[in-house]
């Protein structure tokens, strides 16, 4: 069967790196895989989406509406945006974090509140302070990494070696960091 | 070896495999990251960034002619510019192998049109391949080679937004050096006067038969037989999409050589299933074949005509139905609209342009393309990249024999590569025709839109060598436009001034040019030496004397943000680069924004 992974965010935020490290590992085990992405807009804060999807052999490189076995936000509000693009049975992974859009930061609307409860009133929802997490860290850019450790746990990819997957597809100087990250994700789930 | 690579880098490593030894482009999503990634085979390949497509299609042909491999790229709106050159060398043809790649948008993902440029295959009378997934990217890129020399023909290239961005798998191979083959002046070939174009015209016709017997016997095209009850035809991703509804419960006739097209092979087809289902983004391409051959067909009248047909469409169109979905009411969900990024150099004329009443602004197509919407709402109308002076001049001429309220000036507004790009010939015509338009050229030393490609302003070449700036100012005053003015577009009040000496002079037409580096520009030599200042503080907002007005918020910098509850406004710090526009909005009796260098 082939399973479907979403990455929701806000361009700038790293979804395109996780995506990535996500799909080198499933290719190092052995999957076929197959990602989409559409980034034209992502350098100005547009909403961006990575689609990775993987099995024995895999057709489509896009996930259709109702076919994401899991939806990972890296903002609340985009986990909202493209929820109808989780299967009912699915589940999500949010990021407990705001970023305005425009119409927000001009005061013409308010930033919805209760997302949080009204996604877990509807799927299994798993919500991560990856922000505070990744300062904790020391670096508040590993909020990327820290949604991948809990996304591969929920989807039981944990197994995989991820700790050589990082070393080889990030730099040096920053693989620890980014393992620990990775580590303290899966922790969470 | 396996690698996981993007449509893009496939072609890229395509091209590199099989020899390809010049190439050149003008970016455009989504085809962007192919010359980008023949830039990587430093030593084997030349890739170089054209000023447009039509002259990066001209540099390939010149190239092709004198014996090499080439490739070109564009997105489809892109093969609009460099039609020209291409309907003509589909007479004269290569010597190297040539081949033209349109990167199509179904869906308009970031394009301004849905055009389907399959059609131009049949249109210039050039064959035509579609692959479907990142492996048939790379391999593809072969095959066209051999069939562009074989054949004497430049071949189409045609990919799509999912072709391009999508990564699979894919089997790589090693490098065949095919060398340049001995160039050999040939006029009967290479020049198209009437008399002998009369005769490549029928060679031309000859060759589409000769295409024709290739079309039914090339594995590119070739079925799959899993049912008699349902047939699919489909060529590029819809091939994917459709296996993914229809999986082994369907028998497929798979397309990946797309004109001229196996009429044999698709008779043959047809009649071996009851319903035929013809899956294809955009136009009725693969479907009036079909129709033309006397077969009833599920196309049009079933599927939508635009957008693209991923598997929910398909399923929606064929079962009535998509996959089960969660409900929900949409009231928590807030537009997210691509805005100016902070610190962004554009941002301080939109500002200004924004507060001048009976100007209209005729746009263009770049980062400043987002300038018609909140908070701005500056731009009336935009059309293809470099229509700012064309359609601002004869709006202009038209306004002129109006009076009164009716009577308006029209500000061109465009961007250092789209001035390169076809803009300047725009502006040799206002210079020309004697116009009083305002052009007004936002030159942020990059092409921003894109993902910050080098051009002619930008100091760096593709191959990431040192290249002199040509001067946008110079080439304006050369074209013989007197009222020149170059600004810092960061000082408003310079701003403002250039705007008002422009609307003031009613007689002759002015130039105004802004320079300031993009953000996420590498810096220059030059841009270090010129602008030494640049991005280094930041922008504070004293809580305590914030009135909560809003007056920065107008300059619609996404590293402002408004707390209705406390009624004061603050500054993101990550995101702040220290442009400096809001302080210069703060009502001077307020103060309360001020820069803290770093
Ligand atoms: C014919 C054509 N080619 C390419 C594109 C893609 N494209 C859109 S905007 C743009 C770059 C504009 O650069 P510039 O004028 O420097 O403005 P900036 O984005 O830097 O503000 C390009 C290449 C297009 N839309 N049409």
């Amino acid at each position: 069967m082939t399973k479907s992974i979403m990455l929701v965010g806000v361009g700038g935020q790293g979804t395109i790196l996780a995506a990535k490290l996500l799909t080198v590992a499933l290719m190092d085990a052995g999957y076929d895989v197959k990602m989409s992405e559409i980034h034209g807009m992502s350098q100005r804060g547009g909403s961006v989406s990575s689609q990775v999807r993987y099995g024995k052999e895999v057709h489509s490189p896009v996930i259709e509406e109702g076919g994401a076995d899991i939806l990972v936000a890296f903002e609340k509000m985009e986990a909202m945006r493209w929820l109808n693009y989780l299967n009912p049975k699915g589940k999500v992974v949010v990021n407990n974090w705001e970023i305005k859009s425009m119409p927000i930061v001009t005061g013409k609307v308010d930033y919805p509140a209760g997302i949080i409860e009204e996604l877990g009133a509807k799927v299994p929802t798993t919500s991560i302070d990856a922000a505070k997490l990744a300062t904790e860290l020391g670096n508040s850019k590993v909020m990327n990494v820290i949604l991948l450790g809990a996304t591969v746990k929920s989807m039981g990819l944990d197994t995989l070696d991820w700790e050589r997957i990082i070393k080889e597809n990030v730099k040096p100087a920053l693989a620890e960091l980014n393992i620990k990250a990775l580590k303290l994700g899966m922790a969470q789930v | 070896m396996k690698k996981l690579l993007t449509g893009d880098e496939a072609v890229a490593r395509g091209a590199w495999e099989a020899g390809v030894k010049y190439a050149s482009a003008y970016p455009g999503t989504p085809s962007t990251e192919i010359l980008e990634n023949l830039a990587l085979y430093k030593g084997d390949i030349l890739a170089e960034w054209a000023t447009n497509e039509k002259v990066a299609m001209e540099a390939v042909i010149g190239a092709s002619m004198v014996g090499a491999r080439t490739i070109c790229s564009q997105k489809h709106v892109g093969l609009n510019v460099a039609a020209d050159p291409m309907f003509t060398f589909a007479y004269t043809g290569p010597l190297g192998g040539m081949v033209i790649v349109t990167a199509d948008e179904p869906g308009q993902h970031s394009s301004q049109n849905e055009q389907d440029n399959r059609n131009y295959a049949r249109h210039a009378k050039i064959p035509m391949v579609e692959p479907s997934t990142a492996q048939e990217s790379k391999d593809m890129v072969k095959v066209a080679m051999e069939i562009s020399e074989e054949y004497n023909t430049p071949v189409l290239f045609r990919m799509t937004t999912r072709v391009c961005h999508s990564k699979g798998i894919v089997e790589c191979g090693e490098r065949t050096e095919v060398g340049v083959k001995p160039y050999v002046k040939d006029i009967k070939k290479n020049i198209p006067v009437p008399a002998m174009s009369r005769v490549q015209r029928v060679q031309v016709e000859a060759r589409t038969e000769k295409l024709k017997v290739y079309s039914e016997n090339t594995p590119l095209n070739f079925a799959e037989m899993n049912s008699d009850e349902i047939g699919v035809i489909a060529s590029g991703v819809c091939f994917n999409y459709a296996k993914e509804v229809f999986g082994d419960s369907a028998s497929y006739l798979k397309l990946g050589f797309t004109y001229p097209m196996p009429t044999g092979k698709i008779k043959e087809f047809c009649s071996k299933v009851k319903k035929v289902y013809v899956i294809e983004e955009n136009d009725p391409w693969i479907e009036e074949q079909v129709r033309l051959l006397g077969f009833e067909c599920f196309g049009k009248n079933l599927f939508p005509f635009n957008g693209e047909m991923t598997p929910d469409v398909i399923r929606k169109s064929v079962y009535g139905k998509p996959c089960d979905t969660i409900e929900t009411d949409g009231s928590k969900v807030v537009d997210r609209p691509p805005t100016l990024c902070a610190g962004c150099p554009h941002r301080g004329f939109f500002y200004e342009i924004g507060k001048k009443k009976n100007v209209v602004i005729a746009g263009d197509i770049g980062c400043y393309a987002l300038a018609f919407t909140e908070p701005y709402n500056a731009t009336d109308w935009s059309n293809c990249m470099g229509s700012s002076t064309g359609t601002g001049h004869g709006a202009q001429q038209v306004f002129n024999m109006l009076e009164g309220d009716a009577k308006k000036r029209v500000v061109a507004v465009h961007g250092d590569s789209t001035f390169f790009h076809t803009a300047m010939n725009g502006l040799v015509n206002i210079a020309y025709n004697r116009s009083n338009t305002i052009t007004v050229i936002l030159d942020n030393r990059i092409t921003g839109m894109t993902g910050h490609q080098e051009n002619p302003v930008s100091g760096y070449t593709l191959q990431g060598l040192e290249t002199p700036e040509i001067e946008i100012a110079g080439v304006v005053k050369a074209m013989g436009f007197k009222n020149v003015m170059q600004v810092d577009p960061n000082d408003l009040t310079a701003m403002k001034y250039a705007i008002d000496w422009a609307l003031a002079n009613e007689a002759e037409p002015s130039v105004i040019i802004t320079r300031w580096p993009c953000v996420l520009k590498k810096f220059s030599a030059q841009d270090k030496a010129e602008f030494p200042e640049a991005f280094k503080s930041k922008s504070v907002i004293d809580q305590d004397k914030c009135i909560g007005c809003k007056s920065c918020i107008k300059t619609g910098c996404p590293a402002l943000s408004y707390d209705a509850a406390a009624k004061k406004v603050s500054i993101i710090r990550d995101q702040c680069v220290g442009c400096g526009v809001c302080i210069q909005t703060c009502p001077p009796k307020i103060q309360a924004i001020s820069k803290e260098t770093k």
